[in-house]
C-alpha cells in the first residue's frame, strides 16, 4: 500500500458538521497504511448549488481543485464525500470527452487542467486498493450487539457510467467491508434510496419524509444502526432525526454512524478517537459492548459446545419419547 | 382551459437548445414512466419527471422554466440509472433549471436564495462557511428561524466553526465567478 | 467476340442520376461491343425480349446488363440469354443503381462513373468460359433441430408427406415451452391437451426417428448429402427397459436438485421423470445432484427399479445419421432474473418469472396448480403483473419486443382470477400488443369481465416490506408514482435466444444476428429459409412469435424441404473453385484456409499429391484462389485473369 499516494480531499462538509467522518477516515488510513496528502489550498468543489448555475462553472470550479492535483504529480484524488466525488468525476468526465467544453473550463481557471486526475471514492479505495483482506487482519475489536443497515446514498454509485464502481442498485462494498470487521450487516433494501440530499435547509419536511423512509426500511431490516459514506445523508438522518419525529410523528433513536468511524472500533481505537462524541444520537452503548477478538472467539466456542449439549439432549429426549 | 395549439406553441428552439446543452434527445423517450416511477420526490412535483420530459418534446418552453419540479429535483440520478432508452433524464432537469435561472424564472425562491448564499460563501472565502451560509439564508429568505432547533444540537457536540476558514487563493476562486458572469454577457 | 450491352433506365431509378443515353454512346466505342442500347426496364417481360431478340438480330454472343444489383436479378438475365441459345456464364450484370445512382447526385460524376463499371464488365464479360452445372443426388432424409411445437409441427408435415424425418430434442422430453404453459391465448385450451396429441403423434410415427437427450455434435456436407453425429447424452437410465413407472423418483433422497422443467421454481429429485405426460416417458438421473455421482453411495433407485435399468456406467453414444436437409427449430429462452437489480434480481422468492408462475398454475406444476407464495406457502391474494421485463430496454441490450407477454400476462391475470376468486390482479404496461385473431378482445376481457386493473407505466423498483413485495412504479396517465403492496410479484421476462445458438449456427454455418437469432433469407419474403441451401428455419429460433406463429412456421419448413426433394437430383453451383493439376504443387495451403473443408489431398495416378474440389460443399467464397502461390487454384467465373481484365479496363483504358 505504501507506494501509491493519494490527493486526499475532505471538502468543506468535512471540515465544519460532518468532523467526525474527516477524522475517522484520516485513522482508518493511517492505520491501513494509505499513503495520503491533502492538495495545496483546495477550494469548495461547488457541489449540488454549482451545477444548478452552470456546468462549465461548475467543472471550473471542481477542477480548480483538480489542476492542484494534477501539479503536485499525483493522479488519483479520493474524496469521502460523494457529492464532491460526482463534481470531480463530472468535471473529468465531460472535459475528457469535448474538447469544446475543455476550454471553455480552462478559460475560466488561472490554472489549466489537462484531464490527468481520476476520482475515487473511499470506499472504492478501501475496498478494492486495500482490499477486505487488509482490513480484516487489522481488526482487534468485536461489536456483537451491531446489526448495520449499510445506507450508500444516492450518488455514490450512481449513475453507473460516471461512477464505475460498485452496483447502482446492489451495490455491496460497504456491505463486504462491514462484514469483514465481523460485524452483522442486514439485508437493506433501500441502500441507494435519496434521504433528501442538499434540501435540507430550504425544504426541512420533505428531507424528513424522504429520510424517514430510509430510517423505518432499516428498522424493518432489523437493523440497529445505520451506516453512512456521506456527510448529507448522515445530517439528514442523525442530526435531522428529532426534526423526523416531529414531521412524522414517529419514535426514531437509531444511530447513524460513518462507516469509517465502525472501521475505526473494529481496529481498536477510543470512542474519542473515532469521533463518537460527535454524533447526536448517542452511539456509546456500541463502543461500550466491545470484546476483542480473542474474547469473540472464546465466546464463539462457548455457544457451540452449549449448542451441541442441546442437540445431544433432545435427540436422548426424542429416544426416550418417540 | 383550452386545447393547447400545437401549431403554434412548439418552441423548437428551445427543444434545440437544451438538446444542445444537455447532449441528449428527448424523441429517444418512450413516456413509459419509468422516471416518475422512481423518483424520490414525486410527490412534491407539479409536473412528475416523465412529464417534463413530454412538455419538452412538446416544445412547452413556458410551463417547464416556471414549474416547481425543475427545481425540487435533487440530481439523485434515479431516473439516469434506470431510463431504459439510456436518457439521462437528471442531466436534462438540470440543464433546464439552468435555464429557468439564466431566464430568471425562479418558481422555487428558497431554494435558489439557498444555492445563492452557499455560492456567496465560496466567492467570498473559497470554501463554504456553514454558519454565515445559513445566517445569510435565513436573512435573505425570510425564515428567520430555520433550522434554529439544530443551533444547540450542533454547539453541544462541537460540531461548529463560528469564525469562517478563508483559503490563500480565495481571489483566484472569486475570479472563477468574474470570468464566468464576463462570459455570459459576451455571449448571452 | 460479339458483346451486346443492355443499359437500363430503371425509370428514374437509374435515369435520374446518370445520363444513360450518353452513356450507351460511349460504350458503343469499345471494341468488341457490336449494340449497345437503353432500356426502360429490363427486368419486365419486353425489356428480355427485347434481349432476346438483340441476340439473334445482332449475332451477340456475351451480354451485359447495366442495371440494379445482381442480388436482383442476375438470376433472371442468366436465364434469359439461356433461352436464347447462350451458356448463362457469357453474362455480367454491371451495377450502376445501388453502387452509383443511388448513392451520388452529381449528374456528370455519376455518368462517368458509370462508364467505367461498364467498361469493366464488358472487359470482364470477355474473358468469360462457358460454366456447366452438374447434378448430383440427394437423400430424401430431413434431420429437426427441436422438439418443440416448431419442430414436431415441421416433422410431423415432412413425415406425413413420405419423407424419413430424424428429431433430435436436447432435453429428456419433445414438447418444448409449449409442454410448460398451463392454458393457451385466447382459447384459454389446455396446453399440453393439445399439444400431448401431437407429441404422441411424433413418438408413433413410423416415418419419424426420435432422439431425446441428444444434441447435434457435428454436421458434414453440403445440401442433399449431410452427414450428421448426434451425441445421445447419457441417461444413466437404460431406456429400452425403463416403463416410467415413477417409483425411482419416489424414492430418491435428493430432493434438491435443480429443476430444468419447472425453470427452478421449485426443487426436484435427482433422478426423474420431467413432467407426466413426458415422451418419452423415462426417467434421467442429474449426476450434479445424485448421491451415488456426487458421494458414492446411494444407489436407491438402482435397488428399487423393477426392472433394473439403472445404469450409472452409461457413457454418452454418438450415432451417425445421414440426412438432405435440416430444419432448425431450436428456440428460445427466457432473460435470468438476476439481469433486473432494480426488481430485486433474484433475491426475493415471492418475485418469479412468468414461466415459473406457469408451472405454479399448473395442475401438474410442483403446487399441483395451487398458487401459493414460494417463500411461505399461503395464497396470494394481491398478484402484481410486471410486462416489459427486460424488453424494449436498450440499457440492457434488448430493444426489441418479446411478441407474447402482453399476451400470456393477460392469460394469467384471468387465471389467477379463476384460481382465487378474491384475489386482485395488477398489470404495469407500456404498451399492449394484441395483434392476433381475438388477441385484443382477449386483453379486454382482462379488464372488463375478470376485474384485473391495467396500470400504464413502468415499474422502477420493487422492496421488501414486512412480509409483502412494494412495487414502485407509475401511472403515466394519471401522472404520478404509485406503489403496490403485493404478495406475489411475476415479471414478464424477455425472450432471448437459446443460449447454444452461436455454436448451432456455426456447426450448420448459417447467420445469426446480434441477438442470437437465426438470419432468415429475407425477412418479408423468405421467413423460413437461410441463405445457406439445405437449412431452413421454423418457430422461435428465428425471432420470438407465438404458438400459431411457430406451427405456422413449422408446416412453411417442411413444405420448403418438400418441394426441395421433389426432383431427385439437384443441379450444383459451378461457379466453384477449381485445380489446374499441371501448376499444382501440392503445398496445400488452400486445404487449410478453406473455411468450408471444401478442398482435399488428392494422389495421382504418377504418386504426386494435388489439391482436390469438392465441388459441392464448396461456397464460391475465393479464399483458396488469393491463397495459392502458384495460381493454381482459381475460383471459376472470378478467376484471376478475369478480374485482372476488370482492373486493367479503369486502369489502362
Amino acid at each position: 500500500m505504501a507506494d501509491k499516494r493519494y490527493a486526499y480531499y475532505s471538502g468543506c462538509s468535512l471540515e465544519g458538521t460532518a468532523m467526525e467522518y474527516d477524522k475517522s477516515v484520516r485513522l482508518i488510513f493511517d492505520a491501513l497504511g494509505v499513503n495520503y496528502v491533502e492538495p495545496d489550498d483546495w477550494s469548495c468543489c461547488g457541489s449540488t448549488p454549482a451545477h444548478t448555475v452552470d456546468h462549465v462553472f461548475a467543472a471550473a470550479l471542481a477542477a480548480r481543485n483538480l489542476s492542484i492535483i494534477e501539479k503536485m504529480g499525483l493522479d488519483t484524488v479520493t474524496a469521502p464525500c460523494p457529492a464532491c466525488l460526482m463534481a470531480f468525476k463530472k468535471a473529468q468526465y465531460f472535459m475528457e470527452q469535448d474538447e469544446g467544453f475543455k476550454e471553455k473550463v480552462n478559460a475560466l481557471l488561472d490554472e489549466r487542467y489537462d484531464c490527468g486526475v481520476y476520482a475515487k471514492s473511499t470506499l472504492q479505495v478501501l475496498y478494492e486498493d486495500v482490499g477486505l483482506e487488509a482490513i480484516a487482519k487489522r481488526v482487534t475489536h468485536i461489536i456483537p450487539d451491531m446489526k448495520v443497515a449499510p445506507y450508500y446514498g444516492c450518488i455514490t454509485n450512481r449513475p453507473p457510467k460516471i461512477a464505475q464502481f460498485d452496483d447502482p442498485e446492489n451495490p455491496i462494498s460497504m456491505d463486504r467491508i462491514i462484514s469483514a470487521l465481523g460485524i452483522e450487516v442486514c439485508d437493506f433494501a433501500f441502500k441507494v434510496e435519496c434521504c433528501g440530499a442538499a434540501f435540507g435547509v430550504p425544504k426541512k419536511e420533505m428531507v424528513n419524509r424522504l429520510s424517514n423512509k430510509v430510517i423505518a426500511m432499516a428498522i424493518d431490516a432489523g437493523a440497529n444502526c445505520i451506516a453512512v459514506a456521506c456527510p448529507l445523508c448522515q445530517q439528514n438522518l442523525d442530526l435531522r432525526q428529532e426534526q423526523i419525529n416531529q414531521t412524522t410523528g414517529s419514535n426514531y433513536n437509531i444511530p447513524v454512524l460513518y462507516f469509517s468511524q465502525i472501521m475505526g472500533l473494529a481496529f481498536g481505537y477510543t470512542p474519542k478517537e473515532v469521533g463518537l462524541d460527535k454524533l447526536i444520537v448517542n452511539a456509546d452503548h456500541f463502543a461500550r459492548s466491545r470484546i476483542t477478538k480473542e474474547q469473540y472467539e472464546e465466546l464463539k466456542q462457548q455457544q457451540q459446545s452449549a449448542k451441541k449439549k442441546d442437540v445431544k439432549k433432545q435427540e436422548t429426549a426424542e429416544e426416550e419419547n418417540p | 382551459m383550452d386545447a393547447i395549439n400545437l401549431t403554434e406553441s412548439i418552441d423548437w428552439n428551445f427543444i434545440e437548445e437544451v438538446k444542445k446543452e444537455s447532449g441528449q434527445d428527448p424523441s429517444l423517450c418512450y413516456q413509459c414512466g419509468n422516471c416518475t416511477a422512481g423518483c424520490p420526490y414525486s410527490h412534491y412535483y407539479d409536473y412528475p419527471v416523465s412529464q417534463i420530459m413530454r412538455l419538452l418534446q412538446a416544445g412547452q418552453k413556458e410551463t417547464i422554466l416556471k414549474s416547481k419540479a425543475i427545481w425540487l429535483c435533487a440530481t439523485c440520478e434515479t431516473c439516469t440509472t434506470r431510463c431504459p432508452c439510456e436518457i439521462d433524464v437528471a442531466h436534462i432537469m438540470d440543464v433546464l433549471r439552468i435555464m429557468a435561472r439564466r431566464e430568471n424564472k425562479v418558481s422555487e425562491k428558497d431554494i435558489k436564495t439557498f444555492y445563492d448564499a452557499f455560492l456567496d460563501s465560496v466567492k467570498k472565502f473559497g470554501r463554504m462557511y456553514e454558519v454565515g451560509t445559513l445566517i445569510s439564508y435565513n436573512f435573505k429568505s425570510g425564515h428567520l428561524f430555520a433550522d434554529a432547533d439544530l443551533g444547540p444540537k450542533v454547539m453541544a457536540h462541537n460540531k461548529i466553526h463560528f469564525l469562517p476558514k478563508k483559503i490563500k487563493g480565495s481571489d483566484k476562486v472569486a475570479k472563477i465567478y468574474e470570468r464566468y458572469q464576463e462570459s455570459l454577457k459576451k455571449h448571452g | 467476340m460479339r458483346v451486346g450491352v443492355f443499359i437500363c433506365h430503371c425509370g428514374n431509378n437509374i435515369a435520374g442520376t446518370v445520363d444513360v443515353k450518353a452513356v450507351a454512346e460511349e460504350i458503343r466505342k469499345i471494341p468488341g461491343v457490336a449494340h449497345a442500347t437503353t432500356y426502360m426496364y429490363t427486368c419486365s417481360e419486353p425489356g428480355q425480349d427485347e434481349i432476346k431478340q438483340a441476340i439473334k438480330q445482332y449475332n451477340l454472343n456475351r451480354i451485359v446488363v447495366a442495371a440494379c444489383s445482381p442480388r436482383m436479378h442476375e438470376l433472371t438475365f442468366r436465364r434469359t440469354i439461356e433461352k436464347a441459345g447462350l451458356n448463362k456464364y457469357y453474362f455480367e450484370m454491371a451495377n450502376i443503381r445501388e453502387h452509383i445512382s443511388w448513392v451520388g447526385e452529381n449528374k456528370e460524376a455519376n455518368t462517368k462513373k458509370a462508364i467505367d463499371v461498364i467498361t469493366m464488365a464488358v472487359a470482364k464479360v470477355m474473358q468469360d468460359k462457358p460454366l456447366f452445372s452438374s447434378s448430383f443426388k440427394i437423400n430424401k432424409r430431413v434431420l429437426v433441430i427441436g422438439g418443440g411445437v416448431a419442430g414436431m409441427q415441421a416433422a410431423l408435415d415432412c413425415g406425413d408427406g413420405g419423407l424419413e424425418v430424424v428429431l433430435v430434442e436436447k432435453s429428456p422430453s419433445v414438447g418444448g415451452m409449449m409442454s410448460r404453459l398451463d392454458k393457451t391465448f385466447p382459447t384459454i385450451d389446455c396446453s399440453i391437451c393439445i399439444l400431448g396429441p401431437k407429441m404422441v403423434d411424433v413418438a408413433q410415427h413410423d416415418k419419424i426417428k426420435l432422439y431425446a437427450y441428444s444434441e447435434i455434435e457435428d454436421i458434414k456436407g453440403y445440401v442433399g448429402n449431410y452427414q450428421i453425429k448426434i451425441r445421445k447424452k447419457a441417461t444413466y437410465v437404460d431406456w429400452t427397459k425403463c416403463t416410467g413407472c415413477g417409483a425411482c423418483m419416489e424414492k430418491c433422497p435428493s430432493k434438491n436438485a435443480y429443476d430444468y422443467f419447472n425453470f427452478g421454481v421449485a426443487p426436484t429429485k435427482a433422478i426423474n421423470i420431467p413432467f407426466p405426460q413426458a415422451i418419452p416417458k423415462k426417467a434421467k438421473i442429474d449426476p450434479n445432484y445424485c448421491r451415488q455421482f456426487t458421494k458414492g453411495k446411494c444407489g436407491v433407485c438402482a435397488k428399487i427399479c423393477p426392472t433394473k435399468a439403472i445404469n450409472y456406467e452409461m457413457q454418452d453414444e454418438i450415432v451417425t445419421e445421414e440426412v438432405g436437409a435440416i430444419i432448425v427449430a431450436s428456440g428460445y429462452s427466457l432473460l435470468d432474473l438476476d439481469r433486473l437489480p432494480e426488481y430485486g434480481g433474484g433475491r426475493y422468492p415471492d418475485v418469479i418469472s412468468g414461466i415459473q408462475y406457469e408451472r405454479l398454475l399448473n395442475a401438474s406444476g410442483p403446487t399441483a396448480g395451487h398458487i401459493l407464495r414460494p417463500s411461505d406457502h399461503t395464497e396470494p391474494k394481491t398478484v402484481v403483473f410486471v410486462a416489459c421485463a427486460g424488453s424494449r430496454d436498450k440499457s440492457i441490450g434488448i430493444p426489441y419486443c418479446s411478441n407474447f407477454c402482453c399476451m400470456y400476462i393477460a392469460k394469467q391475470a384471468i387465471l389467477t382470477k379463476d384460481h382465487i376468486p378474491d384475489s386482485q390482479s395488477y398489470v404495469f404496461y407500456m404498451d399492449i400488443r394484441s395483434p392476433g385473431k381475438g388477441y385484443d378482445e382477449f386483453t379486454r376481457r382482462a379488464q372488463e369481465d375478470y376485474g384485473v386493473k391495467y396500470i400504464r407505466g413502468r415499474v422502477s423498483r420493487i422492496y421488501p416490506k414486512g412480509n409483502k413485495m412494494v412495487v414502485r412504479g407509475a401511472d403515466t396517465l394519471l401522472g404520478t408514482q404509485v406503489e403496490i403492496e403485493a404478495d406475489l410479484v411475476v415479471l414478464g421476462t424477455a425472450v432471448l435466444s437459446n443460449p447454444d445458438a452461436a455454436r448451432l449456427a456455426e456447426k450448420l454455418h448459417i447467420s445469426y444476428d446480434t441477438f442470437g437469432f437465426y438470419v432468415e433469407s429475407h425477412p418479408k419474403l423468405r421467413p423460413v429459409e437461410t441463405n445457406t441451401s439445405g437449412v431452413f428455419l421454423a418457430g422461435a429460433c428465428q425471432g420470438p412469435k407465438d404458438i400459431p406463429a411457430s406451427v405456422g412456421q413449422g408446416s412453411a419448413a417442411a413444405s420448403k424441404v418438400l418441394a426441395l426433394f421433389s426432383k431427385d437430383m439437384l443441379e450444383s453451383d459451378p461457379a466453384v473453385a477449381k485445380v489446374d493439376i499441371n501448376k499444382c504443387v501440392g503445398c496445400l495451403k488452400c486445404v487449410r484456409t478453406c473455411p468450408f473443408q471444401a478442398i482435399k489431398d488428392k494422389e495421382l495416378r504418377d504418386g504426386r499429391i494435388v489439391a482436390d474440389v469438392i465441388e459441392t460443399v464448396c461456397a464460391g467464397c475465393g479464399v483458396c484462389t488469393s491463397t495459392c502461390p502458384c495460381g493454381a487454384i482459381q475460383l471459376q467465373h472470378f478467376t484471376d485473369n478475369q478480374i485482372l481484365a476488370e482492373v486493367n479496363a479503369i486502369c489502362l483504358g
